[in-house]
């Protein structure tokens, strides 16, 4: 069974789907819930009359709780905050040479897998009075405890056997661990190093992708992004490094390096645009910021631009250009046209982002003649790629009059869906139309009630309704 | 496909009367045949989180100032408050922002999630107190608990002698009577994404833990890899003799991966619950309510649990169901309010004693959720609301995925919500099992033109998931099942991250809906105000394969006969006796107490129809979760358009 268009009101109206919520102003529920909200605010006068407001809890002006700890912590905050001190403290720079040698480093190899040994070495009279009930149950037990602290050292010393202490820590599904196994052997700072660790692992690939797994995550958390660059050549790792810059000529000649990873043929030609996008904003950008500081342009001084166009989507940049550039050539860059052709882009999505641009322009002549195509006998016809609905959506959106929604109504093919769309953007002229088109004289004479005697809408109904030539169905 | 030609949807009998009775007086199922069990008491699990904290504040005697992650704040807030803090001690409290600090106690305390970022701040602020010879006392906290590789950083930062470190098993948040949180969102990329088991063993801690107070469970159920190790973890800790004779207050345990379902989170969320929680996002049980629902220039924030008791009866309840039960109540309060008209002085102290206190909390209570409706069917239908559920249900059903594509890719080419659009593609895609070839290329490319290059890393991790896929052609499968077989060899390529997808789940979700009868058949009536089953909280259209998998297996007690559903789920299924055999009918209401746990998070609606499930087998269901998701939480854990 496949849903035709026609099926849709039985869809909506009675199948099992007694589901959705309509939110016209005229729905039951949002008149509901209106009254609703109407008797319960009423009764608020009664409910304040009484000051004991014990039940309510005290908030701050932040709406938090008072005595909260997040309350507290933005008190601190705000209080720590001098008038006119906002400059931000940079940590000073010291030398890089750790306070302690790292050959004679408390930490050994030992403390690493005795998780337990530097447990609280203060030992205070607060122990006293701590109850044994609440100290913090040590669930750690020695994780590799069939060995002892030397055996584990000597065992990891001797290099045949890390994988073997990888592969039980893997076994024990304690990803903690399984990093720490590898941390000693993992000297992310020589890369020599790391190449002859990889060597081992990779030859060792098989059954200990896990592992593999805690290091890459391991690189990654710390930030050194550079070796896992280098290391697994990762194209796309490289490729998100671009986000990092600031300056957008550096960020598009970096982009241009880009051009040559390995990626896949289609994320290739994605790269590539992107590439040529940023080349192309970085232009436009300069040209338009220009344009406006002189003031030659009258587009830009009705809508001062909010923000850059620099490292915006495509389609953003196709918006502003039918914004701020519609009726330029082709050969500009700036220009909708050039966009589309460069970038290939659908006639749908071209159709819609300049149908969203020109009315939010409320240039209606654009967007009427976004409609029109001519046949080859030079008829003209409204034509759409995308249903007349979705466009009377967007217009009504960008706060379309109705004589221009009025045109697009009319070239709705549903019935029913005419009317209701006419009545949704009060088209009067439409709806008095198709009753007297349907010989509707009963819903005729109803709608005539909503207009003054005066109006011209009364009087158009009237003489539609006093034309004798019309055989009223009722 | 017209949402203003639609008119009145809901059509379901008594709605429009305006004289229906309340909610709370229809039983959600006509035949309820056992009262569920009593929940046990989870308050526990909170004063031994703060009981825990204050012994390891008390380790550092004297004054000191405490900076908190952010992401522990919320959850902190729940067990203890200020003053608690200040009894012990604690003079000023931080935010960890990654900026130099201004304190000037000489000593600190830090309490942090084991994340290298705020290691290396803590490390960056010791060394500072260095240079400019400030002497101070630093005490690290870790919760839940400590990594290796934080001490690593420490060490390598040679501050490893200068600061002292613990742990504070802070495992287990109660965020309501029925659900207990881990607080630990970043478990989804850790695990599902990256590989990483970190936390693997703190799911068994938490399972000792619960089995330590509230156990022995009497059977153990699961699915998924990582739900198995977990398992394996807790036995390990488990130490033999432990807890003979006693009686538990928990009976069986259901372990559940999220990646076995992803097409349940995917959903939009129509209860009550999980649409406040879409739109507003409720944080550690709490949600902020903004200007527009409170109709005054503040914002507020309203806990929102079971003690709320608006809110506890709404919760569960089909979001159209809400309005006609909201506007009863109003009413019914108007009523109690006017009763005050006709009476003597003495009546009227008496009511003022005994009635009004709770009246006006109602009163207060129900102008906010009142507020809130509003402000979300106001929200709703800027979204076109209705054709992406209609979208939606399509798509679960299997009818006019032509249609769903274009919808879908208007919306991408409009420029509608990002994550919506990540969302309604990962939908197409685990409902279709993966996209054809030419639509996965086209709606990349549109995708990444509406919404920025940048985001190829995100569908490379979408992929990665399995949740965002080409179907794969007869040549692209062999070659993935040579791929990891040359890896050993070609160490150069950079082929790692598809290795690694080639392992990601395939999705047989049309075969699975057929076999478990997830989509019910769409000519039968359904009755929103009096469902029949799980599917009620996706307005009938579909049953949560989660909650479906483990009322199956409740049922049949184990996995006996749901062979061909687990090998469409890529097995990884167990189930186990617990320790202890039940004695009979003493334990029969602790048998019909279950633990659900959710590794990589679950959704309110899941809970919802977990709760419906309970009324009408007589279950009592505690919802344990490492983190309550959503669609879009889940799409912005997966998302990699940042540097």
């Amino acid at each position: 069974m496949s849903r035709a268009k026609a099926d849709e009101d039985d869809y909506w109206n009675s199948s099992k789907f007694t589901l959705a919520f309509t939110f016209d102003e005229e729905d039951d529920d949002y008149t509901r819930l209106k009254e609703s909200k109407k008797a319960v605010n009423s009764i608020s006068a009664l409910a304040d009359e009484d000051d004991d407001d014990d039940d309510v809890e005290k908030v701050s002006w932040s709406g938090e709780p008072v005595g909260s700890i997040s309350w507290s912590v933005k008190e601190t905050a705000s209080k720590l905050r001098p008038a006119g001190d906002s400059r931000e403290l940079g940590f000073p720079k010291i030398s890089a040479s750790p306070s302690l040698p790292k050959n004679n480093s408390v930490y050994s190899l030992s403390s690493l897998f005795k998780g337990t040994a530097q447990y609280s070495t203060l030992d205070t009279p607060a122990r006293h009075y701590a109850p044994e009930l609440r100290k913090p149950k040590c669930e750690y037990k020695d994780y590799i405890s069939n060995w002892s602290p030397q055996e584990t050292i000597l065992k990891m010393q001797q290099g045949k056997d890390k994988m073997l202490l990888l592969d039980k820590a893997v076994d024990g599904h304690d990803g903690n661990i399984i990093t720490a196994v590898g941390l000693p052997h993992f000297p992310h700072r020589h890369q020599n190093h790391l190449f002859d660790f990889i060597d081992v692992l990779f030859r060792e690939l098989v059954g200990r992708e896990t592992a593999l797994r805690h290091y890459i995550h391991y690189l990654k958390e710390s930030g050194e992004q550079k070796v896992l660059l280098d290391l697994f050549r990762s194209e796309l790792l490289q490729y998100k490094h671009h986000l990092t810059i600031t300056d957008e000529n550096k960020r598009r000649d970096f982009l241009k390096t880009c051009l040559g990873l390995p990626f896949s043929p289609e994320d290739s030609l994605h790269v590539q645009d992107h590439y040529t996008l940023l080349e192309r904003q970085i232009i436009i950008e300069e040209n338009d910021k220009q344009v406006e500081r002189t003031g030659q342009s009258d587009v830009f001084k009705r809508f001062p631009r909010k923000a850059s166009i620099l490292n915006m989507p495509l389609i953003t940049t196709l918006y502003y250009s039918c914004f701020y550039h519609y009726s330029e050539p082709e050969g500009t860059y700036s220009s909708p046209a050039n966009i589309r052709r460069t970038f290939k882009l659908a006639e749908k999505q071209y159709f819609l982002t300049a149908l969203a641009a020109r009315a939010k322009l409320k240039a209606w002549t654009d967007v009427d003649s976004l409609f029109t195509t001519r046949n080859w006998l030079g008829f003209t016809k409204k034509k759409s790629p995308v249903a007349f609905q979705r466009v009377l959506d967007i217009l009504h959106k960008n706060n379309a009059p109705v004589q221009v929604l009025e045109v697009y109504v009319n070239l709705l093919e549903d019935l029913e869906l005419k009317i209701n769309m006419a009545h949704k953007f009060k088209c009067h002229d439409v709806i008095i139309n198709t009753y007297r088109d349907t010989k509707d004289k009963k819903q005729l004479l109803g709608y005539q009630k909503k207009f003054d005697m005066s109006s011209a809408e009364h009087k158009k109904i009237a003489d539609v309704l006093n034309n004798s030539q019309i055989r009223w169905k009722n | 496909m017209s949402p203003h030609a639609t008119r009145r949807v809901f059509t379901s009998k008594g709605q429009t009367d305006g004289c229906s009775p309340p909610l709370s007086l229809i039983p959600m199922a006509q035949s309820i045949r056992r009262d569920s069990p009593e929940l046990p008491d989870f308050s526990l699990l909170k004063r031994l989180a703060r009981d825990q904290l204050i012994y390891l504040l008390e380790q550092l005697p004297g004054r000191k100032d405490l900076f908190i992650d952010a992401d522990l704040m919320s959850p902190l807030d729940r067990i203890a408050n200020v003053s608690t803090l200040k009894q012990h001690e604690v003079d000023k409290l931080y935010k960890v922002e990654y900026k130099p600090i201004v304190s000037t106690s000489d000593q600190l305390c830090f309490l942090i999630r084991p994340r290298l970022q705020s290691v290396k701040w803590i490390c960056d602020v010791v060394n500072a107190d260095k240079a400019a010879g400030k002497f101070r006392r630093y005490k690290l906290i870790f919760t839940p608990q400590k990594f290796y590789a934080c001490e690593n950083v420490l060490e390598e930062q040679g501050i490893f002698g200068d600061v002292t470190t613990d742990e504070w098993g802070f495992h287990l948040l109660p965020l309501d009577d029925d659900i207990i949180s881990l607080e630990l969102p970043e478990f989804f990329r850790d695990y599902f994404l990256d590989g990483n088991q970190r936390w693997v063993r703190t799911a068994g801690c938490v399972l000792h833990l619960l089995h330590s107070l509230y156990g022995p469970f009497s059977k153990v159920y699961g699915i998924g890899r990582c739900s198995k190790m977990a398992y394996e973890s807790w036995r390990e800790q488990v130490e033999e003799g432990e807890q003979k004779g006693r009686d538990g207050e928990i009976g069986s345990v259901f372990l559940f991966d999220r990646d076995v379902d992803y097409v349940t989170p995917m959903c939009s969320q129509v209860v009550y619950e999980g649409l406040v929680d879409d739109i507003f996002r409720i944080k550690c049980g709490c949600v902020e309510f903004g200007p527009e629902v409170t109709s005054s220039d503040k914002s507020l924030k309203v806990m929102l649990n079971s003690q709320d008791k608006v809110f506890n009866q709404i919760r569960n309840e089909h979001f159209s169901n809400v309005f006609g039960f909201l506007s009863q109540k109003a009413k019914n309060l108007q009523t109690a309010y006017d009763k005050r008209c006709g009476m003597d002085i003495k009546q009227i102290k008496t009511f003022v004693s005994e009635e009004l206190k709770g009246l006006k909390q109602e009163h207060r209570l129900l102008s906010l959720h009142i507020g809130a409706s509003e402000s979300m069917m106001k929200k709703k239908t800027k979204q076109e609301f209705q054709e992406l559920l209609k979208t939606e249900h399509s798509l679960l059903e299997g009818f006019d995925i032509r249609e769903c594509i274009t919808f879908i890719e208007e919306h991408i080419n409009r420029q509608c919500s990002m994550i919506e659009s990540l969302r309604l593609l990962c939908l197409l895609s685990l409902t279709e099992n993966g996209l054809l070839s030419k639509d996965y290329k086209s709606m990349k490319a549109q995708y990444l033109q509406s919404y920025g290059v940048d985001h190829l890393p995100t569908f490379a991790n979408l992929k990665q998931l399995g949740i965002l896929v080409e179907q794969p052609t007869g040549e692209t499968l062999t070659a993935m099942e040579n791929k990891v077989g040359k890896l050993v060899n070609d160490r150069a390529a950079g082929k790692l991250t598809d290795a690694f997808s080639s392992l990601a789940k395939k999705s047989h979700f049309r075969a699975l809906s057929r076999r478990l009868n997830l989509v019910p058949k769409s000519d039968e009536e359904y009755d929103l105000r009096v469902p029949k089953d799980m599917a009620y909280i996706f307005s009938g259209a579909y049953v949560p394969l989660s909650c479906k998998l483990i009322e199956q297996v409740l049922e049949r007690d184990g996995w006996t006969g749901l062979e061909e559903v687990t090998r469409l789920l890529n097995g990884q299924e167990f189930a186990a006796s617990g320790c202890s055999e039940a004695d009979g009918k003493a334990r029969s209401d602790t048998q019909r107490t279950i633990l659900v746990m959710f590794l990589g998070g679950c959704t309110f609606s899941e809970i919802s129809a977990l709760r419906f499930l309970g009324k009408e087998k007589g279950y009592k269901f505690i919802i344990v979760t490492t983190a309550i998701t959503n669609s879009a939480r889940l799409i912005e854990a997966l998302l990699d358009n940042r540097a």
